[in-house]
């Protein structure tokens, strides 16, 4: 089953994913720009996640999201997530009670491993949490983080 | 003097990346010392390419931090090859580099 999966990925990357979506007509370039922006606003969780990766059912497991406990300072929050999963294509990181969740989303290339560092902002105390796609499915994982001083506003 | 700081080391077959971006990340919610609130002006997309194969795009909004961080790891390439960085932001502004992976 696994391999299948490579090998519709190989065909599917070879011409870019959405470049195959955009020659089937399904999706023209515009659209997939705004769905894409359209993920970076107000909204809660679910909404967002349907907008970013197309649903908002995901599994708890095989995702690792390692941050601090205590972050003194909001604007400035380590974060790393690493799945174990194999043939992971899409990454969504969110911070839950930020009033736009969703800090960034990645798109791997064939042969990236899903492992991404970045360091995010957040407005307060908050689950971390972060979604992957492997096939059709989500998997999440989560960790919480003590926000002493709040890095959204001014 | 590019905006991007990029490291691209291989080792045992993975390259590992790290980038340091200089950009202000602004929310567009802050408040200026003038009363005014700052416009938005924040990172959209970030591209990882080595020659014509897609490493890593990245979307970005407002939350991800100001002077943006990113590290991620590729297998697939050797030493030698040359990793393409690009970003562009919400006011059409953009930078790129390349680097040899070493």
């Amino acid at each position: 089953m696994n391999s299948k999966r490579r090998v519709l990925l190989k065909g599917t990357l070879a011409a870019g994913t959405v470049g195959v979506a955009v020659g089937a007509g399904v999706l023209t370039p515009r659209n997939v720009l705004a769905e894409t922006r359209g993920a970076f606003q107000e909204g809660s969780m679910d909404e967002i996640l349907k907008t970013a990766l197309g649903s908002d059912r995901h599994e708890a497991g095989h995702v690792r999201v390692e941050a601090p406990n205590i972050a003194e300072n909001g604007a400035v929050v380590p974060v790393t997530v690493e799945s174990d999963l194999d043939g992971v294509t899409e990454i969504a990181i969110l911070a839950a009670a930020n009033s736009t969740p969703l800090t960034s989303r990645y798109e791997l290339g064939e042969g990236t491993r899903p492992k991404i560092s970045t360091r995010i902002k957040m407005g307060e105390t908050s689950d971390i949490v972060a979604v992957v796609k492997s096939g059709d499915g989500l998997y999440s994982g989560r960790k919480e983080v003590k926000v002493t001083v709040g890095g959204c506003g001014g | 003097m590019s905006s991007i700081r990029v490291r691209a080391q291989l080792k045992d077959g993975v390259t590992q990346v790290r980038t340091l971006i200089s950009h202000p990340m602004e929310t567009g919610q802050r408040t200026g010392s003038d009363g005014k609130k700052i416009p938005a002006h924040y990172i959209t997309q970030v591209q990882a390419r080595v020659g014509d194969r897609h490493v890593l795009t990245a979307h970005w909004g407002p939350g991800i931090s100001r002077n943006p961080y990113l590290s991620f790891e590729f297998e697939g390439a050797s030493a030698g090859d040359i990793l393409s960085l690009s970003w562009v932001d919400n006011k059409g502004e953009s930078d790129s580099t390349q680097v040899e992976i070493a």
